[in-house]
């Protein structure tokens, strides 16, 4: 299971890259293991303004569907569009290709979300 | 087997547990104008044969079924004897969803032609499995609406829609937040799609359209579409006799988003209540928010054609209380019937019987203005059904010609109180046109 240290994760195993007022949300490849094959993913509209902690889309594999949320307030300002072509890409690139959506927050808002540091996930996902 | 019925005691015990009087009280939901009030006209317990007999003379005295120009959402039809005959087969009278469904080749395929037909008929991108019948269609397809757009919460329905799909529909959305404005109609007897434009803002989920409306009125597919560009509202089309798409341009070319149908009225039989079925159809952009089953082709893992339920993660054996729908059963043997009705009439057959509809209700309108002083109750271009205004009580006049053997039409004031004398008349292949100027000659003697 690979975790990279440059990002901040959450409970319901997504990965967040932060940059200045500029958040990208993916999955973590701990999470897409678990999925397994990635048939198809649900993106939100861009423009769509969203509450903290809302749903802002979901994966679907052969056999599940999961929520994907993101823990805070913003607006969606670009989506990946490939992944409605290759779904996949979430298995094979989970940390790049597979991103999800970019959102733009306010980062005063990021010490309120809880949100885990790469050491801290490990342990989160061993804990099980 | 041996069989004891309760005695009162037992009866008294399990009404004190559920904290009833008396069994009656179970049946006070149902209205006591429709509750029967005295024992079944049947004489004293005896034998089967002679039972039966009793029976089927009083079922022959019964002038029901002599001459109907019932509609109003359900249809007669002439039904070929092949489609019973080739639908009763074993091999499709099984269980009604299998818990294996591959193994189910055949049942599988019928379901794939249904869906195939039914996209063909109405130009829609897909058509599930099938649901119960047009009216929980209707409220399927707004909560469908609902997930494609969670924001929107204004549900804007034509005064044309059905009144019973109405009713279920209101049911549906009664517990939540969506909120019913009804578009009226105007003297045409069509929608007022200028009212519709002034309606609609960001906040306007739908607009339910029925193509053909309950009045018979067909309505402006194209304006309506026209008044719906450039908003996000969702067009949703109704249907309830699809034998019309034998002539009429599909909705799936006016632009609708989703589309709901009977196709009680593609080969069904009436049996009082039903069964009826219900067709869901929608544009592929949709498809995940898709109630229903939906039977997919592909191939297996020697290469061969597979029929397959494929998007099963709509449904809530995968995604639990997330589902699309609580639907994951259909009717299954119903639409078989469609799917053998519509192989045999074909592409020209489904063409020639709506020109026979539309003919002879076109005959009927032509003879009451000649023969009659009875006036039509709208001015719009109709199918095979429209309303008509009669100078009398029309329930009595319905019940009148009852008892010589003729059904005259749907009585409108079940659905308004205040509407005493209209009548809506529909006209299909099954009426002769003896048949009709009889109904003319009635009429005439009215007005």
């Amino acid at each position: 299971m690979e975790v990279r240290a440059e990002l901040n994760y959450t409970e319901e195993h997504e990965w967040i890259l932060i940059e200045g007022n500029q958040a990208t949300l993916g999955i973590t490849d701990f999470a897409q293991d678990k999925l397994g094959d990635v048939v198809f993913v649900e993106l939100p509209e861009e423009g769509t303004l969203i509450e903290a902690n809302e749903v802002v889309g979901n994966i679907e594999s052969v056999k599940a569907v999961s929520e994907i949320f993101f823990p805070l307030s913003g607006e969606i300002v670009s989506v990946n569009k490939d992944l409605e072509e290759e779904p996949e890409l979430i298995n094979t690139s989970p940390y790049e290709e597979g991103w999800i959506t970019k959102i733009q927050i306010e980062p005063a808002d990021i010490s309120e979300a809880s949100l885990m540091n790469a050491e801290e996930y490990q342990a989160f996902c061993a804990a099980g | 087997m041996r069989y004891f019925p309760n005695d009162q005691d037992t009866n008294q015990a399990m009404l004190n547990k559920i904290g009833v009087d008396q069994v009656s009280d179970l049946f006070t939901s149902i209205p006591k104008s429709i509750q029967l009030d005295r024992p079944l006209d049947i004489s004293a317990p005896r034998s089967e044969f002679s039972l039966l007999k009793e029976l089927k003379e009083k079922a022959s005295s019964y002038p029901v079924g002599h001459s109907s120009f019932l509609g109003g959402g359900v249809y007669r039809r002439f039904i070929p004897a092949a489609v019973g005959a080739l639908a009763s087969r074993a091999e499709f009278l099984t269980a009604y969803t299998p818990y294996q469904p591959e193994i189910s080749q055949g049942s599988l395929q019928a379901m794939f032609e249904f869906q195939s037909l039914l996209t063909l008929l109405t130009g829609m991108d897909v058509a599930n499995a099938s649901m119960y019948e047009a009216a929980s269609g209707v409220a399927e397809a707004v909560m469908m609406a609902s997930r494609i757009r969670p924001k929107a919460k204004k549900v804007l329905v034509s005064a044309g829609l059905h009144p019973e799909y109405l009713e279920v529909l209101k049911t549906y959305l009664a517990p939540g937040d969506l909120q019913l404005v009804q578009v009226p109609v105007t003297p045409s007897g069509q929608t007022d799609l200028e009212a519709l434009a002034n309606l609609l803002d960001s906040d306007s989920l739908c607009s339910i359209l029925q193509v053909i409306n309950f009045f018979g009125v067909i309505e402006d597919q194209a304006k309506h579409q026209q008044a719906l560009e450039g908003s996000k509202t969702l067009n949703i089309s109704v249907m309830s006799d699809l034998s019309a798409l034998g002539l009429l341009k599909p909705p799936g070319d006016f632009g609708a988003d989703i589309f709901v149908g009977e196709a009680q009225s593609l080969g069904l039989p009436l049996s009082y209540g039903g069964p009826n079925l219900g067709v869901f159809a929608c544009k592929n952009a949709y498809l995940r928010k898709m109630p229903g089953r939906l039977v997919g082709l592909s191939e297996d893992t020697h290469g061969k054609r597979a029929f397959c339920l494929t998007l099963s993660t709509r449904e809530q054996h995968i995604r639990r209380e997330k589902a699309t729908s609580n639907i994951c059963s259909n009717q299954a043997h119903c639409a078989l019937w469609v799917t053998i009705y519509l192989s045999l009439l074909g592409e020209q057959g489904i063409r020639e019987l709506a020109e026979l509809n539309l003919g002879l209700a076109d005959y009927a309108a032509t003879q009451i203005s000649e023969k009659t002083r009875i006036k039509r109750r709208f001015t719009g271009s109709v199918y095979n059904e429209f309303v008509l205004d009669l100078p009398c009580n029309a329930t009595l006049w319905i019940d009148k010609l009852m008892q010589e053997g003729i059904l005259a039409g749907v009585d409108l004031s079940r659905f308004d109180q205040s509407d005493e004398g209209g009548l809506l008349v529909c006209f299909t292949e099954t009426n002769s046109k003896e048949e009709i100027d009889l109904l003319v000659s009635k009429l005439g003697e009215l007005a």
